[in-house]
């Protein structure tokens, strides 16, 4: 792809953040709201923001088909933090009575929100030493992180922190439980873009 | 590997928060039941109050940080990020706010402050923290102390959307009027600013303030929020403007759609029909300036 059309879901959060990445490494990047502007696109970014209200604006404009038959098409996908949780085939949110959204179900694994806590314990990380080559050191910054688990056999972990995988792919679909796009280091976008 | 909080890593965390709100609508709610409501209608945040603004200038007296209680049982009926107000420079309430886990700490005018020359020392706290602002010095004044979110001041409680206004068109004006200025007039600028050199410069070069710039303070419809989102704020706050409407569940929802859709007037449109009575508003040249939330802090 010369100058690959990247969209990005703009119903809530940092989707500007994300276009800032992406135009630094020279793609095409535009805030994306309707089933028909996905149908077109070469890539697709679900940015950070907050899970609930992203789920209730895609079922709002009947979006959920459009983000599913993108994803099955076999064209790069990235979540991050919201983002990684509405790709993961279930929501959790462990220890409370809060209910979670519903999810795209495109990602074999199970999302557990907020499973670090609240404001107070987000922090930062650098990627374990067993990290996928090329993402050696790379720094995270973690925002009422959700935890990826019960990960399905398709599934590979690109990058761990403490032992808990961060960074996931299956297949075309890659999610990551921190936030690329806060950072400098445009490593995960890079994979986005060339796979 | 986690890392030791330096005082530079922990804002990034602390703006990190503010970031995730961008293109969301943040609500005031009085109890768990609203809470729920707001986040049902898509509310990026809630932000827990004992009173509605318009019912604090009703009744008068004394307004401090809500009861415990409250905080706690809106923490449990919701996942969005939580938010309560602190008195101005009342740094005791902010440390009760940070043990309890609140994830936002409004420093208010819409309380009654608590001091009248210092505000909370930010940089101290694990909690995020956002004040208001009616120009860009007052908002830089912020941002040194720690604050990781600016808003509007706005006139909170008014329906009435004109200061709210104001201040963005004040806050954005003076941030492009510093791209026109050689490094010793920005000097210069920021003695008149009252604010620190090294921001002003920092704020020059980026063309916009270091951390998310939302809008607060007499928000009451759909059209409301996309004027305010179309002067250049990243998100806005309601506050008395959706609970003390006829029909707070639908106006919620459609002030959440105004808000994602602010760039398309037909989507407002749509938003706008069959709400219902709007909050009663306040001509605020009939307010005397003693009555005025927005001169509170400085």
């Amino acid at each position: 792809m010369a100058q690959p059309d990247v969209g990005i879901l703009a119903i809530q959060g940092d989707f500007e953040a994300h276009g800032r990445a992406l135009a630094q490494l020279g793609a095409r990047a535009r805030p994306v709201l309707r089933s028909h502007e996905i149908a077109q696109l070469d890539a697709l970014v679900l940015p950070g923001g907050e899970s609930t209200t992203i789920a209730k604006g895609i079922a709002r404009l009947g979006l959920g088909d459009a983000l599913r038959a993108f994803a099955d098409s076999g064209r790069p996908v990235l979540g991050t933090c919201a983002g990684a949780i509405l790709l993961a085939k279930r929501a959790e949110s462990p220890g409370t009575a809060h209910e979670p959204p519903p999810t795209l179900g495109v990602l074999d694994a199970v999302a557990q929100r907020n499973a670090y806590g609240t404001q107070v314990d987000s922090f930062a990380a650098t990627v374990d030493g067993d990290a996928a080559r090329g993402l050696e050191g790379l720094r995270c910054v973690f925002i009422r992180a959700p935890i990826l688990a019960e990960l399905g056999p398709g599934v590979e972990v690109l990058a761990r922190v403490e032992g808990r995988p961060v960074l996931l792919r299956e297949g075309n679909v890659m999610a990551a439980t921190f936030h690329p796009e806060l950072t400098d280091d445009g490593r995960v976008h890079a994979l986005l873009l060339t796979g | 590997m986690s890392e030791n909080g330096s005082d530079a890593r922990s804002f990034e965390i602390k703006v990190g928060l503010a970031e995730m709100m961008k293109g969301g609508v943040i609500m005031d709610v009085t109890t768990p039941e609203e809470a729920k409501i707001a986040e049902d209608a898509g509310a990026a945040a809630v932000m827990a109050l004992e009173r509605v603004p318009s019912d604090i200038r009703r009744d008068g007296g004394v307004a401090r940080m809500c009861s415990i209680a409250v905080i706690e049982g809106i923490q449990k009926s919701v996942s969005v990020p939580v938010m309560a107000k602190v008195r101005i420079g009342h740094f005791s309430e902010a440390r009760v706010l940070e043990a309890l886990g609140v994830d936002f700490i409004d420093e208010s005018e819409v309380l009654t402050p608590a001091d009248e020359a210092h505000h909370v020392a930010k940089d101290d706290f694990r909690s995020p923290f956002v004040c208001g602002a009616r120009d860009l010095g007052e908002a830089l004044r912020r941002i040194a102390e720690g604050a990781a979110m600016i808003r509007t001041k706005g006139e909170a409680g008014s329906g009435n959307i004109v200061e709210a206004v104001r201040h963005l068109r004040q806050v954005n004006g003076d941030i492009r009027s510093l791209g026109a200025l050689r490094s010793e007039e920005l000097a210069s600028r920021a003695k008149e600013l009252g604010a620190p050199v090294g921001l002003v410069k920092k704020v020059a070069s980026l063309g916009k303030l270091p951390v998310p710039n939302f809008a607060a303070g007499g928000i009451a419809t759909p059209a409301d929020a996309a004027l305010c989102m179309s002067l250049g704020a990243e998100a806005v706050f309601v506050g008395s403007g959706i609970f003390k409407s006829a029909d707070p569940e639908k106006r919620a929802r459609a002030i959440v759609h105004a808000t994602t859709h602010w760039q398309e007037p037909e989507e407002v449109l749509n938003a706008s029909r069959g709400l219902g009575e709007a909050m009663e508003g306040l001509e605020l040249d009939k307010l005397d300036e003693s009555e005025r939330l927005a001169n509170r802090g400085w």
